[in-house]
């Protein structure tokens, strides 16, 4: 009997403590929402956390050029970098997080599309990639009319998986959760090739430690990456100045160039650097 | 809505289930093959043997899934070149149904054991007393007993197997439930959550015949004791 009363007075106490930890998370949420709306003071930009050379996570700082141009945007914007919170936007999550205003814009290798448009807004675009191939440094992989009845790996997924299997019919597609699985399976020579934009080929070739990578530079789409904000936002125009300014300066081909160092490759020059689209 | 519908033209939703049903048949088919030996090593009389059952349940039980279906595709077919099939796509179905029937074959282990408890020893006592051998005695006094005994908690694996097989996207099956669905967000986030409900449903709609089937059995096959 006493044990009963024990275990039913823990199991109180539990459903009280999981109960007030929503309350004080809804509340708290909601608060800082407020705050960075009214005062001013922060501004949340979503990236991506696992994109080396792009958006990635090193500890306590964020490095990559998706990384670089949100931060010169948001100094034009008058937010230093100590003002900027940076969010893990994962693809899946992009349209959400800015509907739901969890982040005041994105800079996530965020391709400009028309479905995406009708959800959100977009500035920009502040760099035009194309899909390639990353390959073994002695395949002889050259481009995507290789790949037939060879074993490719993407994320699972994506429009980079999808646009792949319209291309080649013929190919072994194998879908993991991220880039980094594609690549270590891929040093052991089960796979043949990875497949998505050349700038994130770019960055894992470089990032890699288990093996000896090459960007093919023989590009087969063209990803448009631009600024997502929530539908409505007024913030577009002055962030396509900011993008021009920071092109203009020269501040943008060196973002490019430090994150790019020692890769093998080079963006495609006859589309880069873009000229932002108009303000719908 | 019109959108909506379209999608579903576009997109190979049923299809996607019929890779979860089929992964789900194939590793429930081998999960309870391995469960009924691990149960028969669990009450076996050799100590070695019921140790070694024991272990089985406690590791794989207490591994996540996505761990076990990760390391088959990481690990046997990324690193090591393990392969059960020349094509590439088949192969690793296979590999995930392994994972699969591996990891469900330990819950599949304890619901055969729970239904051995439902039998009584004088059961055993009295196989043992006209003559029988274990194996013999498991096999034509025991089990079947324990079978009708386990209908319910096998039902609850089952159950568990259908919508756990929505991780073998961790192993790379391409076409399945869990994949469809994150393409189709990826591609059309304007309808969101129409394509979550749709999933949802399926899911819903696989799961509760075979809970009532499986309730329906237990009461029905129930040895009257």
């Amino acid at each position: 009997m006493r044990t009963t009363r024990y275990a039913a007075a823990a199991m109180a106490a539990a459903a009280a403590l999981t109960l007030s930890a929503c309350g004080g998370g809804g509340g708290e949420s909601g608060g800082e929402g407020g705050g960075a709306e009214a005062g001013g003071d922060t501004i949340r930009i979503g990236i991506k956390f696992d994109q080396p050379g792009l958006g990635f996570d090193e500890g306590d700082t964020y490095t990559g050029f998706d990384v670089d141009v949100a931060k010169y945007v948001a100094g034009e914007l008058g937010f230093t970098e100590e003002q900027i919170e940076w969010v893990e936007a994962p693809s899946a999550n992009r349209e959400n997080m800015l509907s739901n205003e969890q982040v005041d814009m994105i800079f996530a290798t965020y391709s400009i599309t028309d479905t995406r448009k009708e959800t959100v807004d977009f500035a920009g675009p502040y760099f035009i990639a194309g899909q390639d191939l990353l390959v073994p440094s002695d395949s002889d992989i050259t481009g995507p009319e290789d790949l037939d009845g060879k074993n490719l790996c993407s994320v699972t997924g994506s429009t980079s998986a999808t646009n792949i299997q319209e291309e080649v019919p013929g190919v072994n597609l194998v879908e993991q959760p991220g880039y980094a699985e594609c690549v270590s399976v891929m040093a052991s020579g089960a796979i043949d090739a990875v497949t998505t934009d050349d700038i994130i080929l770019a960055g894992l070739a470089a990032n890699a430690e288990s093996g000896d990578f090459k960007v093919v530079g023989n590009t087969f789409s063209e990803e448009r990456y631009g600024v997502g904000l929530p539908k409505g936002s007024d913030r577009c125009e002055d962030i396509n100045a900011a993008i021009e300014k920071m092109i203009e300066e020269g501040a943008w081909q060196e973002a490019l160039d430090a994150n790019l160092e020692g890769v093998d490759y080079e963006p495609n020059a006859e589309l880069n650097p873009p000229t932002p689209d108009a303000c719908a | 809505m019109e959108d909506y519908l379209s999608l579903l033209t576009e997109y190979d939703v049923l299809g996607a289930f019929w890779v979860n049903i089929q992964l789900t048949l194939w590793a429930g088919l081998w999960a309870l093959l391995l469960g009924t030996l691990l149960a028969l090593m669990r009450i076996s009389p050799i100590a070695s043997l019921q140790w070694l059952g024991a272990a089985y349940v406690n590791i794989f039980r207490n591994t996540p899934l996505t761990i076990i279906l990760a390391f088959g595709f990481l690990a046997l077919f990324g690193q090591l070149r393990f392969s059960l099939a020349d094509d590439l796509n088949l192969s690793l179905f296979r590999i995930a149904i392994l994972g699969l029937a591996v990891y469900h074959a330990a819950f599949v282990c304890e619901a055969i054991r729970s239904g051995v408890n439902t039998v009584p020893l004088g059961q055993a006592e009295a196989a043992r007393a006209i003559g029988l051998s274990f194996l013999p005695s498991a096999r034509l006094i025991i089990l079947p007993q324990a079978f009708r005994g386990a209908i319910a908690p096998l039902g609850n694996v089952l159950i568990a197997l259908i919508k756990n097989s929505t991780v073998a996207a961790a192993g790379s099956v391409a076409i399945e439930t869990s994949t469809v669905m994150k393409e189709m967000i990826e591609f059309r986030s304007d309808v969101i959550y129409p394509i979550f409900f749709t999933f949802a449903l399926g899911f819903v709609i696989l799961v509760i015949p075979i809970g009532l089937l499986t309730t329906w059995l237990s009461r029905k096959l129930a040895v009257a004791r």
